[in-house]
């Protein structure tokens, strides 16, 4: 399975995604440089976290119009994986390819923690590694991670089994997100935005592993 | 040259997280009477006159400047 992980000036977690692609998970990785129109022929692409173009405007504003999301957004049309990590997930949602925002954190300040979050759906490209209620330890660093939507997608959301993560336990939510969200994915299951960083925890070594079993997910063969 | 004055702000639904730091650091120094700040973003455009620029600012506040699911825009056309 080959992965592909972009890169737009200011990326700064391209090189650990790729580091978990290629030297933990064991598969193929190219990067996708934002000026690039197409994305190589990979099966998964990894929007990675950081501050695109500086976070100009909004996060994710400008990046989300690079001639390489156009690519992806052409991969998501045909039911391709794009998982968006932090500024990744930022991205996405500018690019309407998932829907609500992501605004500053409640208490002003950048969080930067494992955090611990339970997963809510296993049923997925993304977590079918994983249980249901399980509680994964995953590092957060973001400013401007509260995920915020209106009723009626909340709603949807839920509904829809739309709702993977949330930060789980009393006074776990780091940043105000609606419900807890931690991460989503779209209506047809292919799309993922996350804004804990699960390359960042998938290896002992690094504090937690737990972030692997989301990428080894991404490699079991969909019906 | 026609100046565009756009002014883009968080939804009123929206808690602004920065406004309500700066509510707090206002009311230390003595103005109690602020009930609320709210922080937005303002942008100028110098845009070469074409009939259509309401039009064009609106795609453009559409699409870029502005996110419509977090921010609400105003905008004038000074000639």
């Amino acid at each position: 399975m080959k992965f592909g992980v972009a890169q737009f000036p200011g990326s700064n977690c391209d090189q650990d995604a790729y580091f978990a692609v290629k030297d933990v998970l064991g598969q193929p990785v190219e990067y996708l440089w934002h000026r690039d129109r197409d994305i190589k022929g990979c099966d998964v692409v990894i929007i990675p976290g950081g501050f695109s173009f500086g976070d100009y405007l909004r996060c994710g504003a400008i990046a989300r119009f690079a001639p390489v999301m156009e690519a992806v957004i052409e991969h998501a049309s045909h039911g391709g994986l794009v998982l968006g990590i932090c500024n990744g997930f930022q991205i996405l949602c500018e690019s309407g390819l998932l829907p609500g925002a992501l605004i500053r954190n409640d208490g002003q300040k950048f969080v930067c923690k494992h955090t611990p979050l339970r997963v809510e759906n296993n049923r997925t490209a993304l977590t079918n590694r994983t249980q249901k209620g399980q509680i994964l330890s995953i590092p957060i660093a973001h400013g401007e991670g509260k995920y915020v939507c209106d009723e009626e997608t909340l709603k949807a959301l839920n509904e829809n089994g739309q709702v993977l993560f949330r930060y789980a336990g009393e006074g776990a939510n780091p940043n105000g997100s609606y419900e807890d969200i931690a991460g989503i994915m779209n209506q047809s299951g292919n799309v993922f935005g996350m804004m804990p960083h699960p390359e960042r925890a998938c290896q002992s070594l690094l504090g937690s592993s737990d972030g692997l079993a989301l990428l080894e997910s991404l490699m079991t063969p969909r019906a | 040259m026609p100046l565009v004055k756009i002014s883009i702000t968080l939804k009123p639904t929206l808690l602004d997280a920065q406004g309500r730091a700066v509510s707090g650091a206002l009311k230390n120094l003595g103005y109690d009477n602020v009930e609320q700040v709210r922080i937005g973003r303002y942008i100028e455009l110098s845009i070469s006159a074409s009939q259509d620029i309401d039009a064009q600012v609106r795609e453009m506040c559409g699409k870029l400047l502005a996110n419509p699911v977090i921010e609400d825009y105003s905008y004038e056309v000074v000639k």
